[in-house]
């Protein structure tokens, strides 16, 4: 392989392009990203970012010896299209990038609340989002934030700190459900109530009521929620449209093996844009250290032109919100019995395992960080 | 400044978080005891959280490791090193950690040459 082209230049992007060099790839690398920035990190973007307590320049990802990556960078040209009997990866500019070796590396983009644009309402993706959110914290003192997942509680606890008289609305029943189970998801939906947030479940949004700017927000069951500063983190979809007519299969994200490769040889795909069969089933892991993990196997099975490697490890994320630390490790499925191990779930600070046929599938951890890390060492992939 | 504790509350394979201006992590690992700033360089966690290993410490967050030594971090997510403080430990089992001295062989943090003979 005499040339490679990785596209997407974010966590994941960045961590194919080391793998690469690391790995003794010493051919053409060309980095291809839409953002103009260089690799920067995202999770501080609704944590400390949000807070004031973080600027941009402390999310940079490249450190001085990444010069020695000798790579040629592209940044600000999406990527449009690849051309798989040419080898080649097409760019929005109009030129093109001749590459043998392709790492798909393009993360997701935030889904949006349906509707015409309105000014106030905000997602939380990039560097540029999260300075209109924080710009647009000062605009009036009511914000609804759509969506009671990890990021929009996080933007949640961000706003309830500043002072903001904020309502999360959750279309389930319980926030985090699906991925903590009901009974731990309801020991983390009563943080927010803890921190005076409220916590609309069971009610979809029906529609975003105002012209020009949001006014207020219409739930399914005819409420009304005035708001001055709407966030929606609703999740957040493959981008992976580029790929249309490549040959590279796509199903809500790049369907890939255990080892990262597509369907179309020479193409491996890594991060949140990939789906990868694991022990847990097929699954687009949207966390932080898949994205810097899953990179040195998929650049191994690259550059062996074959599977010679897989990505096991049971999957790790963490959260921050109202002061306290959420860690989950390991593959949760309906039936698992799930204990408390140690700490009080009242006092915000526990431990439980998750059992399934007398061993441990995962772990949860709030405020338990030393519990957490002997813990997690106790799953097996 | 000098920050005490005793080794009846420190056994081979304890951790004790003391407080200071910045607060310390410090380890004994089989009788030897290495005291490090807390708070790990990359982001906000507490090395005494983390799970130590031979004579490093991973971080309960992104595990980045870190000598106790020298400070210096061994794996990324980390560039930067933490600081090291000399510690004495008395016969009577006074443990006296010396804030901001850094620990002898440290290579006062400097970082590329302490990763290296930390390695
Ligand atoms: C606000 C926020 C908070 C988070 N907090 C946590 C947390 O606490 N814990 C945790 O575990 N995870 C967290 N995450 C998730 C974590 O940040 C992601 O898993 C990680 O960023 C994925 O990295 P990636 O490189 O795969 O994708 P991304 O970071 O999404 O990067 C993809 C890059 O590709 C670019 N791109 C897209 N399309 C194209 C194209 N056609 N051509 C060229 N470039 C393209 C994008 O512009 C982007 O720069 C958070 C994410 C967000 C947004
Ligand atoms: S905070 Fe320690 S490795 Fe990230």
């Amino acid at each position: 392989m005499r040339s490679v082209a990785v596209v997407g230049a974010s966590l994941a992007g960045l961590g194919a392009a080391r793998a690469l060099r690391a790995q003794g790839f010493d051919g053409a690398l060309t980095l291809v990203g839409a953002e103009p920035h260089p690799p920067y990190d995202r999770p501080p973007l609704s944590k400390a970012v949000l807070l004031g307590t973080a600027g941009p320049a402390d999310l940079d990802l490249c450190d001085p010896a990444d010069a020695d990556l000798a790579a040629e960078w592209r940044l600000g040209v999406p990527a449009t299209g690849l051309d798989r009997h040419r080898r080649s990866v097409l760019l929005a500019d109009g030129t093109e990038v001749r590459a043998d070796g392709v790492v798909v590396a393009t993360g997701a983009l935030p889904r949006r609340l349906p509707g015409p644009p309105l000014a106030g309402v905000h997602v939380l993706r990039t560097r540029e989002d999260a300075a209109a959110l924080r710009g647009a914290l000062t605009s009036g003192p009511r914000v609804v934030v759509v969506g009671g997942g990890f990021i929009g509680a996080e933007a949640a606890s961000a706003c309830a700190a500043l002072g903001l008289d904020t309502t999360v609305v959750e279309a389930a029943p319980l926030p985090l459900a699906g991925v903590l189970g009901a009974e731990m998801a309801a020991h983390c939906a009563d943080l927010h109530a803890a921190a005076g947030v409220r916590l609309l479940c069971g009610t979809g949004v029906a529609r975003l009521l105002g012209t020009g700017r949001v006014r207020a927000v219409e739930l399914a069951d005819g409420r009304r929620l005035p708001a001055d500063t709407v966030v929606a983190g609703i999740g957040a979809v493959p981008a992976a449209d580029w790929l249309a007519g490549s040959g590279v299969a796509v199903a809500d994200g790049v369907v890939c093996d255990g080892g990262g490769r597509t369907s179309v040889p020479g193409v491996v795909a890594v991060g949140d844009v990939a789906r990868w069969r694991t022990p847990g089933g097929s699954v687009r892991a949207e966390h932080w250290t898949a994205a810097v993990e899953q990179p040195a196997v998929a650049v191994r099975n690259l550059l062996a032109g074959a599977t010679v490697a897989e990505y096991r490890r049971p999957p790790y994320f963490w959260s921050d919100q109202y002061g306290v630390r959420v860690q989950f490790a390991g593959r949760r499925a309906p039936g698992d019995t799930v204990r408390v191990v140690e700490g009080d779930p009242a006092q915000r600070s526990f431990a439980a395992v998750y059992e399934r046929a007398g061993a441990a599938a995962a772990v949860l951890a709030v405020d338990r960080a030393r519990a957490f890390t002997r813990l997690r060492r106790t799953l097996t992939a | 400044m000098i920050r005490t504790c005793h080794l009846d509350d420190l056994p081979p394979g304890a951790v004790l978080r003391v407080p200071a201006d910045v607060p310390i992590a410090v380890f004994n690992v089989d009788g030897e005891v290495y005291a490090i700033d807390d708070t790990c360089t990359h982001q906000d966690a507490s090395l005494s959280d983390g799970w130590v290993e031979g004579r490093l410490v991973e971080c309960p967050l992104h595990e980045a490791a870190f000598d106790l030594r020298t400070g210096a971090p061994t794996c990324l997510p980390a560039r930067r090193p933490v600081r090291t403080h000399a510690v004495t430990v008395h016969p009577d089992g006074r443990v006296e950690v010396h804030v901001g001295v850094p620990a002898p062989g440290s290579g006062a943090g400097v970082a590329a040459g302490a990763a290296e003979r930390g390695a």
